[in-house]
Protein backbone atom coordinates (compact mmCIF):
# COMPACT_ATOMS: atom_id res chain seq x y z
CA UNK A 1 0.00 0.00 0.00
CA UNK A 2 2.73 2.46 1.04
CA UNK A 3 4.34 1.67 -2.15
CA UNK A 4 1.51 2.48 -4.14
CA UNK A 5 1.21 5.53 -2.44
CA UNK A 6 5.07 6.89 -2.75
CA UNK A 7 4.70 5.60 -6.84
CA UNK A 8 1.06 8.09 -6.91
CA UNK A 9 3.28 10.69 -4.92
CA UNK A 10 6.30 10.09 -7.43
CA UNK A 11 3.98 10.26 -10.54
CA UNK A 12 2.24 13.22 -9.49
CA UNK A 13 5.67 15.17 -8.94
CA UNK A 14 6.42 14.49 -12.11
CA UNK A 15 3.35 15.89 -13.35
CA UNK A 16 3.15 19.09 -11.06
CA UNK A 17 5.41 21.53 -13.43
CA UNK A 18 7.66 23.54 -10.83
CA UNK A 19 8.04 21.08 -8.80
CA UNK A 20 11.76 20.38 -7.68
CA UNK A 21 11.83 16.62 -7.58
CA UNK A 22 10.06 17.39 -11.11
CA UNK A 23 12.72 19.56 -12.55
CA UNK A 24 15.70 17.17 -11.21
CA UNK A 25 14.48 14.29 -13.13
CA UNK A 26 14.12 15.75 -16.56
CA UNK A 27 17.20 15.83 -18.09
CA UNK A 28 17.75 18.59 -20.55
CA UNK A 29 16.51 21.27 -17.88
CA UNK A 30 14.32 24.12 -18.87
CA UNK A 31 17.62 26.15 -18.36
CA UNK A 32 19.09 24.51 -21.73
CA UNK A 33 16.53 25.60 -23.85
CA UNK A 34 17.87 27.09 -26.73
CA UNK A 35 15.89 30.48 -27.39
CA UNK A 36 15.42 29.47 -31.65
CA UNK A 37 12.75 27.04 -31.90
CA UNK A 38 13.57 26.01 -34.87
CA UNK A 39 17.03 25.25 -33.36
CA UNK A 40 15.96 23.68 -30.07
CA UNK A 41 13.80 21.17 -32.21
CA UNK A 42 16.78 19.93 -34.13
CA UNK A 43 19.04 19.98 -30.88
CA UNK A 44 16.31 17.62 -29.55
CA UNK A 45 16.60 15.46 -32.08
CA UNK A 46 20.57 15.29 -32.35
CA UNK A 47 20.21 14.40 -28.54
CA UNK A 48 18.27 11.27 -29.18
CA UNK A 49 20.83 10.04 -31.95
CA UNK A 50 23.79 10.51 -29.77
CA UNK A 51 25.23 8.15 -26.72
CA UNK A 52 25.76 9.27 -23.45
CA UNK A 53 29.64 7.91 -23.13
CA UNK A 54 29.74 7.46 -19.25
CA UNK A 55 26.18 5.28 -19.26
CA UNK A 56 26.18 4.12 -22.82
CA UNK A 57 22.50 2.40 -23.51
CA UNK A 58 21.06 5.86 -22.84
CA UNK A 59 21.00 8.76 -25.39
CA UNK A 60 22.16 11.93 -24.56
CA UNK A 61 18.43 12.63 -24.52
CA UNK A 62 17.92 10.23 -21.66
CA UNK A 63 21.06 10.86 -19.12
CA UNK A 64 21.63 13.00 -15.88
CA UNK A 65 25.18 12.64 -16.39
CA UNK A 66 27.32 15.55 -15.90
CA UNK A 67 29.55 14.50 -18.98
CA UNK A 68 25.86 14.39 -20.78
CA UNK A 69 25.18 17.21 -19.95
CA UNK A 70 28.24 19.38 -21.14
CA UNK A 71 27.62 16.63 -24.82
CA UNK A 72 24.23 18.62 -24.67
CA UNK A 73 25.64 22.14 -24.50
CA UNK A 74 28.24 21.22 -27.18
CA UNK A 75 25.68 20.37 -29.57
CA UNK A 76 24.08 23.71 -28.93
CA UNK A 77 26.95 25.32 -28.94
CA UNK A 78 27.62 23.53 -32.33
CA UNK A 79 24.18 24.76 -33.86
CA UNK A 80 24.80 27.87 -32.82
CA UNK A 81 27.79 28.32 -34.61
CA UNK A 82 26.05 27.81 -37.87
CA UNK A 83 26.65 23.35 -37.61
CA UNK A 84 24.20 20.88 -40.11
CA UNK A 85 23.09 17.91 -38.14
CA UNK A 86 25.51 15.86 -40.08
CA UNK A 87 28.19 18.64 -38.86
CA UNK A 88 27.53 17.97 -35.06
CA UNK A 89 27.56 14.71 -35.45
CA UNK A 90 30.75 14.49 -37.22
CA UNK A 91 32.57 16.65 -34.55
CA UNK A 92 31.76 14.38 -31.82
CA UNK A 93 32.63 11.11 -33.83
CA UNK A 94 35.80 12.76 -34.46
CA UNK A 95 36.11 12.76 -30.58
CA UNK A 96 34.32 9.73 -29.42
CA UNK A 97 34.51 7.56 -32.47
CA UNK A 98 31.38 5.45 -33.61
CA UNK A 99 30.55 4.88 -30.41
CA UNK A 100 28.77 8.06 -29.99
CA UNK A 101 25.81 7.21 -32.55
CA UNK A 102 22.84 5.52 -31.05
CA UNK A 103 22.79 4.50 -34.91
CA UNK A 104 26.11 2.82 -36.28
CA UNK A 105 26.69 3.82 -39.41
CA UNK A 106 27.05 1.52 -42.34
CA UNK A 107 30.60 1.41 -43.13
CA UNK A 108 33.37 -1.72 -43.68
CA UNK A 109 32.86 -3.29 -39.94
CA UNK A 110 29.08 -2.82 -39.41
CA UNK A 111 28.27 -4.93 -42.98
CA UNK A 112 27.68 -7.55 -41.18
CA UNK A 113 25.58 -6.18 -38.53
CA UNK A 114 23.41 -4.63 -41.21
CA UNK A 115 22.99 -6.95 -43.67
CA UNK A 116 22.52 -10.10 -41.16
CA UNK A 117 18.66 -9.95 -40.64
CA UNK A 118 18.42 -9.46 -44.87
CA UNK A 119 20.90 -12.84 -45.16
CA UNK A 120 18.96 -14.92 -42.44
CA UNK A 121 15.57 -13.75 -44.53
CA UNK A 122 16.67 -14.71 -47.57
CA UNK A 123 18.42 -17.94 -46.58
CA UNK A 124 15.22 -18.74 -44.01
CA UNK A 125 13.22 -18.08 -47.13
CA UNK A 126 15.45 -20.36 -49.86
CA UNK A 127 15.15 -23.11 -47.36
CA UNK A 128 11.25 -23.32 -46.45
CA UNK A 129 10.91 -23.04 -50.36
CA UNK A 130 13.33 -26.37 -50.91
CA UNK A 131 11.57 -27.82 -47.82
CA UNK A 132 7.91 -27.07 -49.27
CA UNK A 133 9.22 -28.56 -53.00
CA UNK A 134 10.65 -31.50 -52.16
CA UNK A 135 7.40 -32.11 -49.70
CA UNK A 136 5.45 -31.93 -52.38
CA UNK A 137 7.46 -33.97 -55.33
CA UNK A 138 7.53 -36.78 -52.63
CA UNK A 139 2.97 -36.32 -52.29
CA UNK A 140 2.80 -36.46 -55.76
CA UNK A 141 5.35 -39.57 -56.11
CA UNK A 142 3.38 -40.88 -53.55
CA UNK A 143 0.24 -40.20 -55.58
CA UNK A 144 1.14 -41.11 -58.46
CA UNK A 145 1.95 -44.88 -56.49
CA UNK A 146 -1.02 -44.85 -55.40
CA UNK A 147 -1.92 -44.85 -59.33
CA UNK A 148 0.03 -47.30 -59.84
CA UNK A 149 -1.61 -49.59 -57.44
CA UNK A 150 -4.71 -48.91 -58.41
CA UNK A 151 -4.30 -50.43 -61.88
CA UNK A 152 -1.96 -53.15 -60.85
CA UNK A 153 -5.32 -53.74 -59.13
CA UNK A 154 -8.02 -53.50 -61.63
CA UNK A 155 -5.37 -55.27 -64.33
CA UNK A 156 -5.58 -58.18 -61.50
CA UNK A 157 -9.36 -57.97 -60.90
CA UNK A 158 -9.42 -58.17 -65.27
CA UNK A 159 -7.66 -60.89 -65.16
CA UNK A 160 -10.20 -63.17 -62.60
CA UNK B 1 25.08 -35.56 -45.08
CA UNK B 2 21.80 -35.38 -44.42
CA UNK B 3 22.20 -37.18 -41.63
CA UNK B 4 24.21 -34.30 -40.44
CA UNK B 5 21.56 -32.00 -41.05
CA UNK B 6 19.76 -31.36 -37.92
CA UNK B 7 23.01 -30.72 -35.61
CA UNK B 8 23.06 -27.60 -37.65
CA UNK B 9 20.99 -25.52 -35.72
CA UNK B 10 23.13 -26.91 -32.68
CA UNK B 11 26.21 -25.64 -34.43
CA UNK B 12 25.04 -22.62 -35.34
CA UNK B 13 24.36 -21.95 -31.81
CA UNK B 14 27.36 -22.74 -30.46
CA UNK B 15 29.21 -20.48 -32.77
CA UNK B 16 26.91 -17.68 -31.50
CA UNK B 17 27.72 -18.98 -27.67
CA UNK B 18 31.18 -19.13 -28.40
CA UNK B 19 30.99 -15.47 -29.65
CA UNK B 20 28.70 -13.58 -27.59
CA UNK B 21 30.58 -15.41 -24.56
CA UNK B 22 33.98 -13.97 -25.62
CA UNK B 23 31.83 -10.39 -26.30
CA UNK B 24 30.80 -10.53 -22.84
CA UNK B 25 34.15 -10.53 -21.62
CA UNK B 26 35.31 -7.68 -23.12
CA UNK B 27 34.03 -4.06 -20.93
CA UNK B 28 32.18 -2.17 -22.79
CA UNK B 29 32.50 0.82 -20.44
CA UNK B 30 36.03 1.01 -22.01
CA UNK B 31 36.15 3.38 -25.68
CA UNK B 32 38.75 3.60 -27.78
CA UNK B 33 40.53 6.78 -27.66
CA UNK B 34 40.07 8.33 -30.91
CA UNK B 35 43.57 9.80 -30.03
CA UNK B 36 45.76 7.59 -30.34
CA UNK B 37 49.15 8.53 -33.12
CA UNK B 38 47.04 11.38 -33.45
CA UNK B 39 48.31 14.64 -32.35
CA UNK B 40 46.90 16.47 -29.21
CA UNK B 41 44.29 18.73 -29.62
CA UNK B 42 44.79 22.28 -28.73
CA UNK B 43 43.83 23.62 -26.15
CA UNK B 44 45.01 26.41 -23.46
CA UNK B 45 43.67 26.28 -20.36
CA UNK B 46 43.84 28.78 -16.95
CA UNK B 47 46.01 27.79 -13.84
CA UNK B 48 43.64 26.87 -10.51
CA UNK B 49 43.65 28.64 -7.83
CA UNK B 50 46.41 30.24 -6.21
CA UNK B 51 48.71 29.17 -9.57
CA UNK B 52 50.05 31.55 -11.48
CA UNK B 53 50.34 29.30 -14.81
CA UNK B 54 47.86 27.16 -16.48
CA UNK B 55 48.24 24.12 -18.81
CA UNK B 56 48.36 24.36 -23.01
CA UNK B 57 48.92 21.80 -25.15
CA UNK B 58 51.97 23.70 -26.03
CA UNK B 59 53.53 22.85 -22.89
CA UNK B 60 54.07 19.30 -23.32
CA UNK B 61 55.72 19.82 -26.41
CA UNK B 62 59.42 18.17 -26.70
CA UNK B 63 59.26 15.51 -23.95
CA UNK B 64 57.50 12.32 -23.07
CA UNK B 65 54.92 13.57 -20.37
CA UNK B 66 51.81 12.25 -18.89
CA UNK B 67 48.47 13.98 -19.05
CA UNK B 68 45.95 13.32 -16.24
CA UNK B 69 42.66 14.30 -16.06
CA UNK B 70 41.46 14.67 -12.34
CA UNK B 71 38.96 16.13 -10.33
CA UNK B 72 38.33 16.39 -6.71
CA UNK B 73 34.80 14.97 -6.64
CA UNK B 74 36.04 11.82 -7.92
CA UNK B 75 36.63 8.98 -5.28
CA UNK B 76 39.07 7.10 -7.96
CA UNK B 77 41.16 9.52 -8.29
CA UNK B 78 42.09 10.05 -4.93
CA UNK B 79 42.72 6.15 -4.94
CA UNK B 80 45.24 7.10 -7.69
CA UNK B 81 46.46 10.12 -6.32
CA UNK B 82 49.75 8.29 -4.28
CA UNK B 83 50.74 6.48 -7.30
CA UNK B 84 51.07 10.03 -9.14
CA UNK B 85 52.94 11.55 -6.21
CA UNK B 86 55.53 8.10 -6.57
CA UNK B 87 55.99 8.82 -9.92
CA UNK B 88 56.25 12.47 -9.72
CA UNK B 89 59.26 12.08 -6.99
CA UNK B 90 61.07 9.49 -8.93
CA UNK B 91 60.82 12.18 -11.45
CA UNK B 92 60.74 9.66 -14.47
CA UNK B 93 58.22 11.60 -16.29
CA UNK B 94 56.60 15.32 -16.32
CA UNK B 95 53.06 14.78 -14.94
CA UNK B 96 50.56 17.86 -16.55
CA UNK B 97 47.22 17.69 -15.17
CA UNK B 98 43.41 18.78 -16.50
CA UNK B 99 41.54 19.45 -13.29
CA UNK B 100 38.32 18.23 -14.77
CA UNK B 101 34.64 20.30 -13.60
CA UNK B 102 35.74 21.42 -10.38
CA UNK B 103 34.42 24.04 -8.95
CA UNK B 104 37.10 27.41 -8.35
CA UNK B 105 39.22 26.77 -5.84
CA UNK B 106 38.13 22.86 -5.47
CA UNK B 107 41.11 21.69 -7.07
CA UNK B 108 43.74 23.86 -5.49
CA UNK B 109 42.68 22.44 -2.13
CA UNK B 110 42.49 19.15 -2.96
CA UNK B 111 46.03 19.42 -4.13
CA UNK B 112 46.79 21.06 -1.13
CA UNK B 113 45.60 18.85 1.09
CA UNK B 114 46.82 15.67 -0.64
CA UNK B 115 50.16 16.83 -2.82
CA UNK B 116 51.09 18.17 -5.78
CA UNK B 117 52.40 15.42 -8.18
CA UNK B 118 51.87 17.67 -11.65
CA UNK B 119 54.30 19.90 -13.08
CA UNK B 120 51.60 22.28 -14.46
CA UNK B 121 47.91 22.04 -13.76
CA UNK B 122 45.07 23.42 -16.26
CA UNK B 123 41.81 23.90 -15.21
CA UNK B 124 38.37 22.90 -17.11
CA UNK B 125 35.71 24.03 -15.13
CA UNK B 126 33.10 23.86 -18.29
CA UNK B 127 34.57 20.63 -19.61
CA UNK B 128 35.45 21.28 -23.22
CA UNK B 129 38.77 20.14 -23.60
CA UNK B 130 37.50 17.09 -21.34
CA UNK B 131 35.32 16.33 -24.56
CA UNK B 132 38.12 17.58 -26.93
CA UNK B 133 40.51 14.65 -25.58
CA UNK B 134 37.24 12.25 -25.59
CA UNK B 135 37.35 11.67 -21.99
CA UNK B 136 34.69 9.40 -20.95
CA UNK B 137 35.35 9.61 -16.73
CA UNK B 138 37.63 10.47 -14.43
CA UNK B 139 40.97 9.60 -13.71
CA UNK B 140 42.53 9.15 -17.01
CA UNK B 141 45.65 9.49 -18.78
CA UNK B 142 47.25 10.09 -21.67
CA UNK B 143 50.76 9.21 -22.46
CA UNK B 144 52.35 12.22 -24.92
CA UNK B 145 55.71 11.27 -27.06
CA UNK B 146 58.23 14.17 -28.15
CA UNK B 147 56.49 14.93 -30.86
CA UNK B 148 53.52 15.77 -28.88
CA UNK B 149 51.11 12.89 -30.50
CA UNK B 150 48.94 10.79 -28.11
CA UNK B 151 50.57 7.09 -27.93
CA UNK B 152 48.11 5.50 -25.38
CA UNK B 153 45.50 6.34 -22.94
CA UNK B 154 44.49 4.32 -19.49
CA UNK B 155 41.34 4.73 -18.24
CA UNK B 156 40.86 4.25 -14.92
CA UNK B 157 43.44 4.47 -12.04
CA UNK B 158 46.84 4.14 -12.54
CA UNK B 159 47.96 1.63 -9.61
CA UNK B 160 51.88 -0.04 -8.96
CA UNK B 161 50.86 -2.92 -11.80
CA UNK B 162 50.06 -0.59 -14.21
CA UNK B 163 52.67 1.86 -13.81
CA UNK B 164 55.22 -1.12 -14.08
CA UNK B 165 53.38 -3.46 -16.82
CA UNK B 166 52.53 -1.11 -19.11
CA UNK B 167 53.03 2.66 -18.90
CA UNK B 168 57.06 2.45 -17.45
CA UNK B 169 58.18 0.11 -20.34
CA UNK B 170 56.30 2.38 -22.71
CA UNK B 171 57.63 5.68 -21.26
CA UNK B 172 61.09 4.02 -21.48
CA UNK B 173 60.40 2.99 -25.06
CA UNK B 174 59.68 6.94 -26.29
CA UNK B 175 62.12 8.32 -24.63
CA UNK B 176 64.76 6.24 -26.08
CA UNK B 177 62.99 6.62 -29.65
CA UNK B 178 63.47 10.30 -29.78
CA UNK B 179 66.95 10.84 -27.94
Amino acid sequence: MRRILTGLLLALSLLVPGLPAATALVSPGPEERLDDPELEARARHLYRELRCVVCQSQSIDDSNAPLAADMRGVVRERLLAGDSNAQVKDWLQDRYGDYVLMMPPVQANTLALWLMPFLVLFGGGVAMIVFMRTQRSRMDRSDEDDADLAAALSDEEGLS
Amino acid sequence: MRRLLPFLPLALFAVMAIYFGLGLREDPSEIPSQLIDRELPEFDLPPIEGQAEGLSADDLAGQVSLLNVFGSWCPPCAIEHPMLMQISRAGTVPIYGIDWKDPPGAGAAWLERNGNPYARVGSDAEGHVAIDLGITGAPETFVIDRAGRVRYRHVGIIDESVWRETLLPLIRHLQEEGA
